[in-house]
């Protein structure tokens, strides 16, 4: 596979390590009154999809950028590929 | 016996001869012949024996679709089996040898296999081997294993090298037969950069094999043209010899490049093969096609074949299979080769055409609406009987049968990411579908279009549009476009020892059987009776077998399903993929910078990751490895010890922000940390498992010096960098790994702080006082070297850790083994690093192994509760916060002589020992030379209540019982006295 790096370009997919579901940039707030439901489903529950999905790569053998990658995992299409700092921020996280 | 199948023309080198062996005979033939075709020269059909009733068998093809001339080649450690005859470049010197046969070709004695095929049908092995159970191992297994199979391993290491590279183009061009070099030369004419592939040796493809004309030129000789202009051509690569073997994602194709298997021997540092990996922006398929055979009562005898190939041997290698040759055919194209063969000169005894419209011949007798029903001959064809259809029969004194019914487009690229070819009833043969790998296309026998100008005009108009070229389509030569003519034709009614895979042995019988016995799928035909699943992957079969089981269904082809292709395209060596990743190379090996020093000191290395360690130095007289330990140990603790920690993951932490991230990646706090001051760090996983562990120096306000343990440096360092990147984007903190930046020695024991004041520089008072446990700081070292230096101790003794810039570490450790002479100083490895770490209760690898907590390892107060960290939340979840979990002990053989064996699990002094009634269990494991026993640490349900309690270690699968008395943890200077010296 082919990702295309925002900031370098298209790179070979094995200069990249997998994590999982991007959704594990919303983690959650540690002082809320159900922290420990929502600690328990942000650790353990994903949606396993069949098309669109959005997904944490680490380049790590490249600039060591954390991105989001939009990929159908039927085909393997990615559609969109942004850095995970810049989604972070679009969802309100900050430090 | 000299070539006495040798006909005129042809491609091949006459002015030169060459030598090769077969079954240690000598043979002579020229360059441009393949091992099949030599053979063939030399009246040799007899090849080898099948896979499972031992049959004679011949050559069926004359390309890389071959099921059955395959032979082992080359001899001794180069000897590779399973090779096919039609693919082996002939060059001087060739061996090779008949396969699967003992004692010789001529003779099998397991031909007697053959008699009992009624046993040996499809499934036999599930039906006959069932019982008794205890037999399938010992007895069944090791006879079948002998008895079926193909060639034989040489059993020695391959010595070959074998190499892996990248290559980029515009397009890709599969396939270098007629649609392939028309697509070239317009891609290649267009400024294109190109890559044109092809498996075979010589680019062409059919037009090698063929009589017909392009333009006004022989096939050949055009396709000899268009080479030469695009070898003139700097923006077109040509690649012969190489196989397209996969399509995969996003356009990359894998290649694979035999660059030395026509040599006679390799010359130095050339690789034999080349694994490529080619990024294409558009890809063209011209893969041509394969023609299939028809099933019919003993069909697999030497020297009946592929009608096509007996007119490549003829036109292209000058060599006929025999003089007196018939031809079996639903089809025009069968007619051909009996044309062709007939004028060079062969005696056509007839064409068996199924067809009661035949074309009619009048140079030779053809046989319209006729069947070929049965052959004759033990090892090699000698007559063919042939139903009429006024139901006589007739028997044809004939060497070789060429048999033709339809071409199959080489569809499998098209089907490597998940398109599924679609039949096309005018040819009756699958074509691709529409569903194809991004980028690719198809053009000329491989998209349907079967005639030789229909390739070439695809192949044209197929590489304009990939590439979108704008302007005049090429001048296209004048060529043969006759349409397809057949009928279909799959097997002849009534035949029961009839082969459809001939590579393993499944019959028109075995099919059938596997429908009456309910194995209908197509997957579970393949799967039943092994249809297919042989070295050439059903390329001759799979269609056929897919017609029979439709027909017996009473369905349509489509209806009834087809094959899915999957890379690779044709058998690939495993030397091939791991290229040079062999032996020593199989992973990079990384080396500290006093390793050197520590060859030189007799170390034992142990590989920790990629890293080699010392795992000890052994002195002169020491014969057991335990000896070193101990005296490493003993004298660390008694004077001091200096071992070499550089693999430890270090992390360079900095910005203003640097103590606040490194509260959220730390279990423990880290934000009033002092200046100069270290704190050991616990990381968690968010699921409040222990990730690693380390320390963190805080070197200024807004830098810190993290460490990681070696194992985990990477995935540490990737989850810090997640932290950071992902969850608190707008911290002002800055991550890098300086792992390979600093050489860091610990230097222990009661001296250490004496033999340090020795290369310290005076203006750094490194006392008690001064720089008191825990403290940290950069200084300068042996008159102005800049320095790390850190009071922290893994031993448990009064230590250091010294970091010096990576290029000084061995300067380093011989100055500190000088200086450090006074002190009998001794360099420590890795095992006496962990007894000590053992005595001194510190949890490692063994007991951060992915299940503790921080409340299992004793830690439990050192997860804070009043900051937001990564894993505090789920750390407290009920079940791991029970009054009884598992907790760090330490443990004492009743008897010092008995050992400790990691992993063995705890049971109370007395009940039973099973599951039910586990306490926990040994993680690691020493001798202590300091206490004169062996001692472990353990994980115990509530362990910490648990002190003096006698328990029982067990083993049960290595039958092991051992009386301990549950201890603290902490066997050495519990008070942490020593290291506070």
């Amino acid at each position: 596979m082919i990702i295309n790096h925002p900031l370098l370009g298209p790179r070979d997919a094995a200069e990249f390590t997998y994590l999982g579901d991007a959704s594990m940039i919303d983690r959650p707030d540690w002082q809320a009154e159900d922290a420990a439901e929502a600690f328990y489903d942000y650790a353990y529950l994903r949606d396993n999809l069949a098309g669109e999905h959005r997904e944490l790569w680490y380049h790590e053998a490249g600039d060591r950028s954390w991105l989001v990658v939009t990929r159908d995992t039927t085909t393997h299409e990615i559609s969109k590929v942004e850095l995970a700092r810049d989604v972070a921020r679009a969802r309100g996280r900050s430090k | 016996m000299t070539q006495s199948n040798r006909l005129s023309g042809g491609q091949i080198d006459r002015n030169t001869t060459v030598n090769f062996r077969f079954d240690n005979r000598s043979y002579t033939a020229h360059p441009g012949d393949t091992l099949a075709s030599a053979l063939l020269a030399n009246d040799v059909r007899l090849i080898g024996r099948s896979f499972k009733y031992h049959r004679p068998r011949g050559l069926l093809t004359a390309g890389s679709e071959e099921p059955n001339g395959i032979v082992e080649l080359r001899t001794g450690a180069r000897k590779e089996p399973n090779t096919r005859a039609t693919t082996i470049e002939m060059f001087d010197g060739l061996e090779a040898t008949s396969q699967n046969r003992w004692p010789s070709l001529k003779f099998d004695a397991l031909g007697v296999n053959d008699l009992f095929s009624n046993f040996l049908s499809a499934g036999f092995y599930y039906k006959t081997f069932m019982w008794p159970a205890a037999f399938w191992e010992k007895v069944y297994e090791p006879i079948i294993r002998r008895a079926a199979g193909l060639g034989s391993l040489s059993m020695e290491d391959d010595p070959d090298e074998y190499d892996k590279g990248f290559r980029h183009c515009d397009l890709l061009i599969i396939g270098a037969g007629p649609s392939g070099l028309m697509a070239a030369l317009t891609a290649g004419r267009a400024g294109a950069d190109v890559i044109l592939a092809d498996e075979d040796f010589q680019f062409g493809g059919r037009l090698n094999s063929e009589t017909l004309s392009v333009g006004d030129q022989n096939a050949s000789d055009w396709a000899a043209q268009a080479v030469a202009e695009l070898s003139s051509i700097p923006n077109v690569r040509l690649m012969p010899r190489t196989t397209v073997i996969g399509a995969f994602d996003h356009g990359i194709y894998g290649a694979v490049e035999r660059t030395g298997d026509h040599l006679p021997s390799l010359p130095a540092g050339k690789p034999r093969q080349i694994l490529w990996r080619i990024y294409t922006k558009k890809a063209l398929l011209c893969a041509g096609a394969t023609e299939r055979p028809i099933a019919f009562e003993n069909n697999d005898r030497p020297g009946v074949m592929m009608a096509s190939a007996l007119r490549t041997y003829a036109n292209r290698f000058a060599v006929t299979a025999s003089s007196r040759v018939a031809i079996f055919t639903n089809n025009d194209d069968g007619h051909r080769t009996a044309a062709d063969l007939h004028a060079k000169g062969v005696h056509i005894c007839a064409v068996v055409d199924v067809r009661e419209d035949a074309p009619v011949n009048y140079d030779y007798e053809v046989l319209s609406g006729a069947k070929v029903i049965d052959t004759k001959g033990r090892l090699g064809l000698t007559f063919v009987e042939v139903a009429l259809p006024d139901g006589s029969t007739r028997t044809l004194d004939c060497g070789a049968l060429g048999v033709s019914g339809g071409w199959n487009p080489n569809v499998h690229l098209t089907c490597h990411q998940r398109g599924r070819p679609v039949w096309n009833e005018a040819l009756a043969a699958f074509v691709p579908g529409s569903n194809l790998p991004v980028g690719l296309t198809v053009a000329g026998a491989a998209n349907g279009r079967m005639s030789t100008f229909g390739a070439l005009q695809s192949g044209a108009e197929g590489a304009a549009a990939a590439l979108d070229l704008k302007g005049a389509p090429p001048k296209l030569p004048e060529a043969e476009d006759a349409p397809v003519a057949q009928k279909p034709f799959w097997y002849v009614e009534g035949c029961k020892r009839a082969w459809v895979d001939q590579q393993n042995d499944v019959t028109v019988k075995d099919v059938k059987l596997s429908y009456q016995e309910g194995f209908r799928s197509v997957e579970h035909l393949k799967r039943y009776t092994t249809l297919g699943m042989a070295t050439d992957q059903g390329k001759t079969s799979n269609i056929t077998g897919l017609a029979i089981m439709a027909e017996v269904a009473g369905k349509s082809i489509p209806e009834t399903g087809t094959t899915i292709f999957r890379p690779p395209y044709t058998p690939v060596p495993i030397s091939t993929f791991a290229g040079r990743m062999k032996g020593q190379e199989f992973h990079p090996t990384r080396l500290t910078p006093s390793h050197h020093w520590a060859k030189e000191r007799g170390a034992v290395f142990v590989e920790a990751g990629n890293w080699l360690r010392a795992q000890w130095f052994p002195l002169p007289g020491e014969t057991h490895w335990r000896e070193s330990v101990d005296r490493e140990v003993r004298q660390t603790r008694a004077s001091v010890g200096v071992c070499d920690c550089t693999t430890l993951g270090k992390i360079d932490v900095q910005g203003t922000d640097a103590a606040e991230f490194l509260n959220r990646v730390y279990a423990n706090g880290f934000a009033k940390l002092a200046v100069g001051k270290t704190r050991y760090g616990l990381m968690l996983r968010e699921d409040g498992m222990v990730m690693d562990d380390g320390t963190a120096a805080r070197m200024a306000e807004d830098h810190f010096v993290v460490t990681t343990t070696t194992a985990n440096a990477v995935s540490v360092y990737r989850h810090m960098e997640f932290v950071r990147q992902c969850l608190f984007p707008d911290m002002d903190v800055q991550l890098i790994s300086t792992t390979d930046s600093w050489a860091q020695y610990a230097v222990a024991g009661p001296n250490s702080r004496k033999l340090l004041q020795k290369i310290v520089d005076p203006e750094f008072d490194i006392s008690n006082e001064a720089f008191p446990f825990m403290a940290c700081g950069n200084i300068t070292v042996c008159g102005g070297l800049r320095a790390r230096l850190f009071r922290i101790s893994f031993s448990g003794e009064l230590a250091f850790e010294i970091a010096v810039p990576a290029r000084y570490g061995d300067a380093l450790m011989r100055r500190l083994m000088s200086e450090g002479e006074e002190f009998d100083v001794v360099p420590y490895g890795t095992e006496a690093l962990g007894v000590m770490r053992i005595e001194k209760g510190h949890a490692a690898g063994n007991e951060l192994n992915g299940t503790t907590t921080a409340l299992n390892l004793g830690m439990g107060k050192m997860v804070s509760k009043k900051k937001d960290s990564i894993g505090s939340i789920l750390s407290e979840r009920e079940a791991l916060v029970e009054p009884d979990v598992l907790r760090l002990v330490g443990l004492k053989p009743v008897s010092p002589e008995d050992k400790i064996t990691p992993g063995g699990h705890l049971m109370n002094a007395a009940g039973p020992v099973d599951a039910a009634n586990d306490q926990g269990y040994a993680t690691s494991a020493a001798y202590s030379p300091i206490l004169n026993s062996n001692i472990g640490l353990a994980l115990l349900k509530d362990g910490a209540n648990r002190l003096g309690e006698k328990m029982r270690l067990v083993s049960p699968l290595t039958d092991l019982t051992v009386e301990v008395e549950i201890v603290s943890a902490h066997f050495v200077d519990p008070e942490g006295e020593r290291l506070r010296a």
